[in-house]
């Protein structure tokens, strides 16, 4: 292990990492704290510009049952779950049968369609946006939250079928053979053999996806213009610009429309971590 | 679908960039016009020269993310929690991380004034500061790449492998020393994947413009990604041609990173 574990060094050396660490957590995580204290203020408090003094009263929800009922934040909320939870399923549904063919089989272009894939990944969205757009309005979807799954379904496809195939990959490949010859079909291997072994990786997938789609602002403001469609991410822009300096008011609404991501993250840290850092660790 | 919707629409905007059109009639064909516009245009060179800055500055968060993942590399009780809060920037919103940002930078009541008069400076107001701004949101950005890479190299740190270290301890490494010559080669799948998606993450940089500056003041921190987008698709008119234009430069600069990862993928490849 690297650096050398504190419980071998002296025993100062100890204390002063236990006492550092908190430190640096509360340094690190300031902007946050910050956010959080002044989402609990009430609205008198921000007028008379007691910013960070203490609070003359703690509204433990009051701030956040405002932002939820009485804006558009409830709706927004409702569309980013909406335009989410499709584009999970789509774009990981599509990566496993994708995974599997460029794992198991080898066709010609395998691993072209797999660079192409790979290369798809990193381009940048700009380049994809006037085309897209002209193409989303062509079909009639432009302004609709189906329009915007489609694209991240395609878009997000990509990079899970990287995934599912390096997943896959990893697996004994001797599994697969023995099914084939007990005379299995090979929707039957796949359903059967396969996908049961998979699960970690779908849902750490699940999980990704989720957090990259909640959080996606760009194509929101491209693809989708109408309010009642908006996700949550685009509408806060917009609500930022209608609660000029009202920031108990944008503190609240930033804290309710990260909580989503947050929960799943804390629910499922460890197929998150995972997926995140396949690669990392192998070379 | 991915060819659909990715492949096809990269070729139709390069040879979009070849044309000028407004997005209702028919486009027509210009030449290399929009690119010796673009030579031209200082609002251009600004967001090129900001790019080249955020790719730079924005490197540090694999030090950084290092950094921080050698000094949580630890087993003392509640270690999990204090990464998992660690971490906690990457899973928010850039949105909520440019709104969280705005508020601290805040000229009259941000914290981080308030701190700057604490140790006697002058109230600085970051964004709308054309000298600033782009660190500025940099900072901004760098929260969440940085804990990111430290994710990254928490989850390298685990495989390295003990004996190579015991080795190194009895030929006398120690510290630093101890770091460069031992631990980081054991760490160069980590490195790499730090450096390939903060050059990404450093090349996307557009969800913090749009929310913290929208470019400004005075088109000082814009950068190719928000430029091609206002360009293209906002209120001064649709100008997708010379959007598009924007968008090939910005390609071929991520290209360039893009063929390295793919020759390193497929030596990889041959390898197993």
């Amino acid at each position: 292990m690297f650096p050398e574990p504190i419980q071998k060094r002296s025993w100062f050396a100890q204390i002063s990492y236990k006492v550092a660490l908190p430190i640096a957590l509360l340094i690190w995580l300031l902007p946050l704290f910050a956010v959080l204290l002044t989402a609990v203020r009430p609205a008198g408090d921000i007028n008379a510009g007691n910013y960070w003094g203490m609070p003359s009263d703690i509204l433990w929800w009051q701030n956040f049952a405002e932002v939820i009922f009485n804006s558009e934040v409830g709706p927004y909320m409702i569309n980013s779950l909406k335009i989410t939870i499709p584009t999970m399923l789509g774009a990981v549904g599509i990566a496993c049968l994708t995974g599997y063919a460029l794992a198991i089989y080898r066709f010609k272009l395998n691993l072209m369609v797999f660079f192409i894939f790979i290369a798809g990944n990193f381009v940048p969205f700009q380049i994809l946006m006037v085309p897209v757009r002209e193409l989303t309005l062509q079909i009639g979807l432009y302004n609709s939250m189906w329009g915007l799954v489609l694209f991240h379904v395609a878009f997000q496809a990509g990079f899970c079928t990287l995934f599912m195939r390096n997943f896959i990959k990893a697996l004994p490949f001797d599994l697969i053979e023995a099914a084939r010859i007990d005379g299995a079909s090979e929707f039957t291997i796949f359903r059967r053999v396969v996908l049961p072994l998979m699960r970690p990786a779908i849902a750490a997938l699940c999980v990704l996806i989720f957090t990259f789609i909640w959080n996606d602002f760009f194509w929101a403001t491209v693809l989708i213009q109408s309010e009642s469609d908006m996700p949550v991410t685009g509408g806060l822009k917009a609500l930022n610009g209608q609660w000029v300096a009202r920031w108990h008011l944008v503190s609240a609404g930033s804290i309710v429309a990260a909580l989503p991501p947050v929960v799943m993250f804390f629910a499922m840290q460890k197929h998150f971590i995972a997926g995140l850092t396949l690669g990392a660790s192998k070379g | 679908m991915f060819a659909l919707y990715v492949v096809w629409p990269i070729g139709q905007s390069l040879a979009l960039s070849f044309y000028q059109w407004d997005g209702l009639s028919d486009p027509t064909y210009i030449g290399w016009d929009n690119y010796i516009e673009l030579w031209y245009d200082p609002t251009f060179l600004v967001a090129l020269k900001n790019n080249l800055i955020w790719l730079v500055l924005y490197m540090l968060a694999v030090p950084l993310g290092l950094g921080i993942a050698l000094l949580l590399n630890q087993t003392v009780t509640g270690i999990r929690l204090i990464k998992s809060l660690f971490f906690f920037p990457f899973v928010i919103s850039q949105v909520v991380v440019g709104l969280v940002f705005a508020w601290f930078y805040d000229p009259n009541n941000g914290l981080l004034n308030i701190v700057l008069a604490w140790f006697g400076f002058d109230p600085v107001s970051i964004l709308s500061d054309e000298d600033l701004v782009t660190y500025g949101i940099i900072a901004a950005g760098l929260w969440p790449q940085t804990a990111y890479c430290m994710i990254l190299y928490l989850t390298g740190l685990n495989s390295v492998s003990p004996d190579v270290v015991e080795a190194g301890k009895i030929d006398g490494a120690q510290g630093f020393r101890m770091l460069w010559s031992v631990v980081l080669p054991q760490l160069r799948p980590a490195t790499f994947i730090a450096v390939v998606v903060t050059v990404i993450g450093a090349l996307r940089s557009f969800d913090l413009i749009a929310i913290m500056t929208q470019g400004g003041p005075y088109q000082q921190s814009q950068v190719l990604a928000y430029y091609m987008y206002e360009q293209a698709l906002s209120e001064y008119g649709y100008r997708m041609g010379y959007g598009s234009a924007i968008a090939a430069v910005l390609f071929a600069i991520m290209m360039v990173y893009i063929v390295g990862f793919l020759v390193k993928m497929y030596r990889d490849e041959r390898g197993l």
